[in-house]
Parts: structure tokens; C-alpha cells; sequence
């Protein structure tokens, strides 16, 4: 891949408590360049903790290694806490899953989107204000001069998650990882979310790290997919060739979907073999 | 064959004068005991809402619903709810979080009467794929999968003969998706349950129903069977859209 703006090699996270140690993540690595990267697996396969060690947020009781987690020219694992505080919001961005919980309540959402703008950028007031207003609608959000003044529990839950976008893609960021953005909104409004988040990324040429457990979204909406399995990556492929992945890991997530072609008396339950933490992964044919 | 669960003309609003919205607007449906019913459709097509007044949580409807040849007074009785039970979208929010399992399950029989408790408590458990350990738990040290079993037994317990289920698989990985839909799928065939079904998923409404109505805007488009909705033989441009609009992708690749 020529020359991709985010490289980790080998990123292993432990978490240390009362004497036992959790290995969270394993071995992980992955090139991203200007594409739209889903990381899917089952709870607790490591995706969203792999997310987060990208930003630096992991919690305390965290143990980070890698042999190489470089964002640009920055190495992520020896940048300086100041380093990592312009680098949050600026140019990495985080999307979450519940915009009832990332929104501040007691907090005007049109203020919350020009404070975001004005923590990375040296402008007035009233400048801020325009800016947040225009960003506000150019994520679809109808009459902004009126959701401007809103308090968060007088929006709904997708457009909430537009204005977490808006917050979020302000400050114009080079790296925006979503952990499952679209997960706790229906199905329709999802698809709102999607088309606004697929729009921003392509006019910023940003890129994107899309954690999900949704399978059939990301294959619709990634361009190529890591499959994480008990912190491990078990396979990494194009998602349109998601239908035909060949880990059995991944087959077996895939047969556990109810198809409306293939009707059945009973749905296959993945088995899982701990073998595969061992095992090769597989990559995509090239 | 005289239909277990009935609605007639129900009509379900929101609001008063000129804030008067209704949600769901002449709906029919009839279904007969021991059948798996579906209702479809996006947010805000009124499905949720349907269930909710079945259960009695909406108790402001108009029409008529009907359980086993009885019209049902708009305020429920504990009778009813030793007949129906309801298993909720989100296994998170629907058990307390300071209950053990062992008191989730204890409190439908003390408020039913009935007796043998741990008896039943014990064998519900079974029922649902969980063993006797899993009564002094709380609900955060559950994974998404065993809560959404122990919402199942809770509702299981005072023997039921209608379960409502919203979106009961939503808020699952797939993997315990597919656990859950089978084992709903065992219990209805040994227990000669009804379910009345709500949810966004076509191939999980497909999969589990022998009929399935179609809902836009408040109303009931269509009724379809499985293989009608697996087939896209269906009558109106609306559903041709929805299933287009939602088929899988992964199946569409493959």
C-alpha cells in the first residue's frame, strides 16, 4: 500500500487485575490509506479496545505494546500526553455508539459543536458559531438556527448521532474511527447516519475505522474488513468478498444469519475452536 | 378455526386535539393458537405500538382486541398477565440491575400464587440452557445472551400462552442471535405457545413466522407468507421497496 496514514504492527493489549491478566488484543496489524476499514467480531473479540489504544484511551489498568502504531509522522505509543491532547479531536476523531451518553445534557448541542471547533481552532465567537451552523447542515440537519439552541434530550437519536458527526468531522480530521455509530438507532435512521458519515468522509478525503458487529453493514458499507475473534485478527479481506470469507470463524458467523433464500428449520450456532488463536489468518488473494 | 388473539379496527393516538397523532389506524389481524405472527416495518410504522397495547401498556386504543373469543377490558387484570407475557427489545434495561436472577424469577409466581417455587425456578432455567449457578448472579455479570434467556424465563415461568416479542434479537451479536431464535423456536414447539413478533429484520421475521403483515404509516399493507416474502412476490410497491432497500448484503455478495 503506498504510503498509509495509519500503520500498526503487532499491537497487544493486557489488562491487569486482582493477579489475572486479560490478553484483550493479540498481535494485530493492519495498514490504513484512504479507505473505509470495518473491524467486525462478537463482544469481547478486542475491536472497540483496539479502537481505543488508537487514541491513546484505553483504560488505566491497560498494557499496551506494539512493535509500530504510527499515525502520519507520529508514533502513537511514545508521543507526549500534550502530543496525543491536539492530536484527540483534531486530527483522530471518535465517533461512539450512544449520543445520549457522548453529548454533554446540560449543554446547548449548537454550543457543544462550536466549542469542538474553537478547542482546536483560534477563532471568535461568532465565527465558531457560523462554522458550527454550516457543519450542522451539511449533516442534514434541517433548520439548524432552530436545533442550534436545543438541549440533548430534545433530539432524537439519530439526529443526535448527526450532531455527534458534526462535533466529531468540525475539526476536519484525517482519521475518523466510529465504533458501532449506528447500533443503538433504528433501522431507517441508520441508514440517514450512514449516507451523512459516507458523505463527510468522501469530501474529506478522510479515513474511516468503522467497529461493528453488523455484518451485513459492513459489508455494505466498508471497502475492506477485519474479522477479530478473541483479540486476534482471523482473517482480513475486501468487504464485498465478505459472502465468500474461507475462515470457518467467519463462515460460521456468516451461517448463523437467517437468509431469506436459504429457508431452515434450525439456525447454525457458530462452534468455535480455540485452535485459531494459534492458527494462520487468512488475507485476502491478491 | 376461531382465532386464539384478534384485533378489530384498532385504532391507536397519541395526543389530544390538535396535537392528536395516530400511530396505528385500523389494523386487523387474526391469529390461531400456537401460530408465530410477524408484524414489519420501519421506525415509527406503529408495530412496537401494537404490541404494547396488546400487553396493556398502551391502555388508550379504539377497536377491539380479542383473546380467545374474550374481548379484553382496556385495563388489564392479573389474568391476562397469566396469559400473556412480553419479552422486551433490550436485555440490558429490562432486568433491575440490583435483582438476582433468583428474585427476577421469584416474583411473577409470588404475585401468580403459584407454589413449588424453586421447583419451577430450578426448571425454567434448564428450559432456557442455563443451569441452577446462574440464580445467585446479577445481571451485570451476564453476557448480552444469558440476559436476554433470563428475560425469556421471567416471562416463561407463570406458563404463558401468548408471548409478545419486541425485537428480541436486536440488541445481539449474531452468533447469540442465532442461539436465541432457536431456542424460542423449541420452546413454542414443546410448549404450544402463540408469539406475536415484532421486528425491522425480514429474514428474522421470515424465519421465525408462518404469516407476516406488512406496516406503513399506522396501517397493515399487506399479510404475506414466508415464502411470499422470500420469493418478493408480493402485491404492493411499497413492501418491493422495503425488502430491497433491506435485503442483506452479505447475502447479496455471496
Amino acid at each position: 500500500m503506498t504510503d498509509p496514514i495509519l500503520s500498526v504492527k503487532n499491537l497487544n493489549i493486557h489488562f491487569h487485575s486482582e493477579g489475572r491478566v486479560t490478553h484483550a488484543v493479540r498481535d494485530v496489524c493492519f495498514d490504513l490509506g484512504r479507505e473505509k476499514l470495518g473491524i467486525v467480531g462478537e463482544s469481547g473479540s478486542g475491536k472497540s479496545q483496539t479502537g481505543r489504544a488508537l487514541m491513546r484511551l484505553s483504560p488505566a489498568s491497560a498494557r499496551i505494546t506494539a512493535d509500530r502504531m504510527r499515525f502520519g509522522d507520529v508514533d502513537l505509543l511514545a508521543a507526549s500526553e500534550r502530543r496525543m491532547m491536539r492530536l484527540r479531536g483534531n486530527e483522530i476523531a471518535m465517533i461512539l455508539q450512544d449520543p445520549k451518553y457522548s453529548l454533554n445534557p446540560l449543554m446547548k448541542v449548537g454550543q457543544q459543536v462550536a466549542e469542538a471547533y474553537r478547542l482546536h481552532h483560534r477563532v471568535g465567537r461568532t465565527e465558531a458559531r457560523d462554522r458550527a451552523m454550516a457543519m450542522l447542515d451539511s449533516v442534514h440537519i434541517r433548520d439548524p438556527k432552530r436545533v442550534y439552541d436545543l438541549l440533548p434530550n430534545e433530539v432524537s437519536g439519530g439526529m443526535g448521532q448527526r450532531i455527534m458527526i458534526a462535533m466529531m468531522l468540525i475539526a476536519e480530521p484525517k482519521l475518523i474511527i466510529a465504533d458501532e455509530p449506528t447500533s443503538a438507532l433504528d433501522v431507517t435512521v441508520r441508514r440517514q447516519v450512514l449516507a451523512v458519515l459516507q458523505e463527510l468522509v468522501d469530501r474529506a478525503g478522510a479515513s474511516l475505522i468503522f467497529i461493528s458487529h453488523d455484518l451485513n453493514l459492513v459489508a455494505d458499507f466498508c471497502d475492506r474488513v477485519l474479522v477479530m475473534y478473541r483479540g486476534r485478527v482471523l482473517e482480513d479481506l475486501p468487504a464485498a468478498d465478505l459472502g465468500h470469507a474461507r475462515h470457518p470463524y467467519t463462515r460460521g458467523l456468516l451461517d448463523s444469519l437467517p437468509r431469506l433464500d436459504h429457508p431452515c428449520a434450525e439456525l447454525a450456532v457458530p462452534v468455535r475452536d480455540p485452535a485459531w488463536l494459534d492458527g494462520p489468518a487468512m488475507e485476502a488473494r491478491v | 378455526m376461531k382465532p386464539f388473539l384478534e384485533a378489530d379496527k384498532l385504532t391507536i393516538a397519541f395526543g389530544q386535539g390538535a396535537s392528536r397523532v395516530e400511530v396505528v389506524r385500523d389494523a386487523n389481524f387474526r391469529i390461531e393458537r400456537g401460530a408465530s405472527y410477524g408484524l414489519i416495518g420501519e421506525s415509527g410504522c406503529g408495530k412496537s405500538t401494537i404490541l404494547r397495547a396488546v400487553a396493556g401498556l398502551n391502555p388508550d386504543y379504539d377497536g377491539a382486541i380479542v383473546l380467545d373469543g374474550c374481548e379484553l377490558s382496556h385495563r388489564r387484570d392479573k389474568a391476562f398477565f397469566r396469559r400473556v407475557q412480553m419479552v422486551f427489545q433490550d436485555p440490558y434495561g429490562s432486568l433491575h440491575p440490583r435483582k438476582m436472577v433468583q428474585s427476577v424469577l421469584v416474583e411473577p409466581l409470588q404475585i401468580m400464587g403459584l407454589d413449588r417455587r424453586q421447583e419451577r425456578i430450578d426448571q425454567i432455567l434448564r428450559d432456557v440452557g442455563l443451569d441452577a449457578s446462574f440464580r445467585f448472579r446479577f445481571p451485570h455479570e451476564l453476557s448480552g445472551g444469558q440476559r436476554q434467556r433470563i428475560a425469556i424465563a421471567r416471562a416463561l415461568i407463570v406458563e404463558p400462552e401468548l408471548l409478545l416479542l419486541d425485537e428480541p434479537t436486536s440488541a445481539l451479536d449474531v452468533s447469540v442471535q442465532a442461539e436465541i431464535l432457536n431456542l424460542l423456536n423449541a420452546l413454542r414447539r414443546e410448549r404450544g405457545l402463540t408469539y406475536l413478533m415484532v421486528s425491522h429484520d425480514i429474514a428474522v421475521i421470515a424465519h421465525m413466522c408462518g404469516q407476516v403483515a406488512v406496516m406503513k404509516d399506522g396501517r397493515i399493507l399487506e399479510r404475506l407468507t414466508p415464502d411470499q416474502l422470500r420469493s418478493g412476490a408480493v402485491a404492493e410497491d411499497y413492501t418491493r421497496d422495503f425488502l430491497a432497500a433491506s435485503a442483506p448484503a452479505v447475502v447479496r455478495a455471496g
